[in-house]
């Protein structure tokens, strides 16, 4: 889970930087140049196949670790403790995760899928600017993203952290430092991914 | 303190053995003086069961002074009542009101089975402890003390995960059933000291092997285990177990794995 995890956030760096050029507001010359330099490269494309592999796997071991888990108190607590001793988001990965990988399904079949079809099919890249400028302009789109980046960032609160305790390298001289990084990023990439379907919908970017 | 005294509602948890469907039945105890332990309210509520010449309900205690770890109740949805670093025997009457309901269940783990109504089957532990849980040490004369050097902040971090009472309530606390804070804190004590060196690869594997072997969930670093931890022994001591293990694998020659 934590190098699967950890693999996940880097790519969430890349995404998130690559797609933050729109903010140029310059009608989307540099975000299409960087993104035709993701669609093309040989190196980003393999990663993109690398990419994939650890997505499912990351699934697959949370879903079978979600399953073991609840297997093991056959007769539950009748009084359960709330959020007195842990936090809410702690216990609620796999929900968390899941609410991520249902949006999952909606962002990749609006964007990769379309643009990876019109790819293979001769027919090139798709204006993803244009295409990103005219999906957000429906509400329930804009509602959809928007859920999908808070549980994200709850789903990071714990994840980021949680990957390095794994590993054994929240040791008590840096524990501090990583627990507050991981707060950090698990506000602001959701926050810079939240706010491009916000600055299309309210025409900020045009 | 003022001294009062109060009337509660106990809803405790019955369960004949093993094999019987437990169930919880209500019972009502009177003038309970804040000054008693909760231990010592169960008591009372078994003296009038026997007067009333019906089963005592059994829970297991021993020390009575919070040493032991043999105490084991979790009250009103906490393992080991509300009371920070606490046991169940350190928790006093003066916590609650009169006309107060506390509900008590026994620790509840598939690897902690019911032995009878609040008393639960803790032997997985003590298999853990047997599958790695101990050092070499040569027969014959005593050693000299402090002949080996040990570094201060070492000695502390050992001495604060020795602390571990192996009471269980890391696992009945941790929505997992991990008893990943158990064994970090065993594993942790030893290695930490020049004396735990020897078997120090071997005792990670071995420990986390008898751990999965007896059923326990897998650790997702929620915390509620060092929440509840009545000695507060912290996640650091999994992040160390974590090192531990995946250093002892890593050179597999050592521990033959």
């Amino acid at each position: 889970m934590a190098l699967t995890g950890l693999f996940l956030i880097l790519f969430l760096v890349v995404h998130c930087y690559v797609n933050a050029q729109i903010f140029w507001n310059d009608g989307g010359k540099q975000f299409n140049e960087a993104a035709h330099f993701m669609g093309t490269n040989v190196v980003i494309r393999i990663t993109e196949i690398g990419l994939f592999a650890f997505l499912i796997l990351h699934i697959v071991q949370g879903l079978m670790l979600w399953a073991k888990n609840r297997s093991r108190r056959s007769v539950k607590y009748a009084v359960t403790p709330g959020n007195k001793v842990s936090p809410w988001y702690s216990r609620s990965m796999a929900l968390l995760g899941t609410l991520v990988l249902l949006f999952l399904i909606v962002h990749l079949s609006q964007f990769w899928a379309p643009n990876r079809f019109s790819q293979t099919t001769g027919n090139g890249e798709l204006d993803l600017y244009a295409r990103m400028k005219e999906t957000f302009s429906m509400p329930w789109v804009v509602a959809v993203y928007l859920l999908g980046c808070f549980a994200l960032a709850w789903h990071l609160v714990h994840g980021f952290y949680s990957a390095f305790q794994t590993m054994g390298l929240a040791k008590h001289n840096y524990k501090k430092m990583i627990k507050c990084v991981g707060v950090a990023f698990a506000i602001i990439v959701p926050i810079i991914f939240a706010l491009m379907p916000i600055c299309f919908y309210t025409g900020c970017l045009n | 303190m003022e001294h009062n005294t109060m009337n509660l509602t106990l809803k405790v948890w019955r369960q004949k053995n093993n094999k019987a469907k437990g169930g919880f039945e209500t019972f009502n105890v009177k003038n309970i003086s804040s000054e008693m332990s909760f231990l010592e309210m169960f008591d009372v509520l078994n003296e009038q069961l026997v007067a009333e010449n019906k089963e005592p309900v059994a829970f297991d205690h021993d020390c009575r002074e919070g040493i032991c770890g043999a105490c084991s109740m979790y009250i009103n949805g906490r393992a080991h009542g509300p009371w920070h670093h606490n046991t169940t025997c350190q928790l006093h009457m003066r916590e609650y009101k009169d006309g107060d309901t506390i509900v008590v269940e026994p620790w509840r783990a598939d690897s902690f089975p019911v032995i009878k109504d609040l008393v639960v089957d803790r032997s997985a532990f003590d298999r853990i402890i047997q599958a790695g849980g101990y050092i070499s040490v040569n027969t014959g004369n005593a050693v000299d003390a402090n002949s080996l050097p040990i570094d201060k902040q070492k000695a502390d971090e050992s001495f604060a995960a020795a602390t571990c009472i192996g009471c269980g309530a890391c696992v009945a606390a941790c929505p997992n059933t991990s008893a990943m804070l158990f064994v970090s804190a065993k594993v942790s004590h030893l290695a930490l000291l020049p004396q735990g060196e020897p078997e120090r690869q071997l005792r990670a594997v071995k420990m986390v092997e008898q751990m999965d072997t007896e059923g326990f969930g897998s650790c997702t670093n929620i915390g509620a285990c060092e929440a509840e931890c009545p000695k507060g022994i912290s996640l650091e001591n999994i992040a160390r177990l974590n090192r531990e293990y995946i250093s002892a694998i890593m050179d597999g020659d050592s521990t033959g794995v």
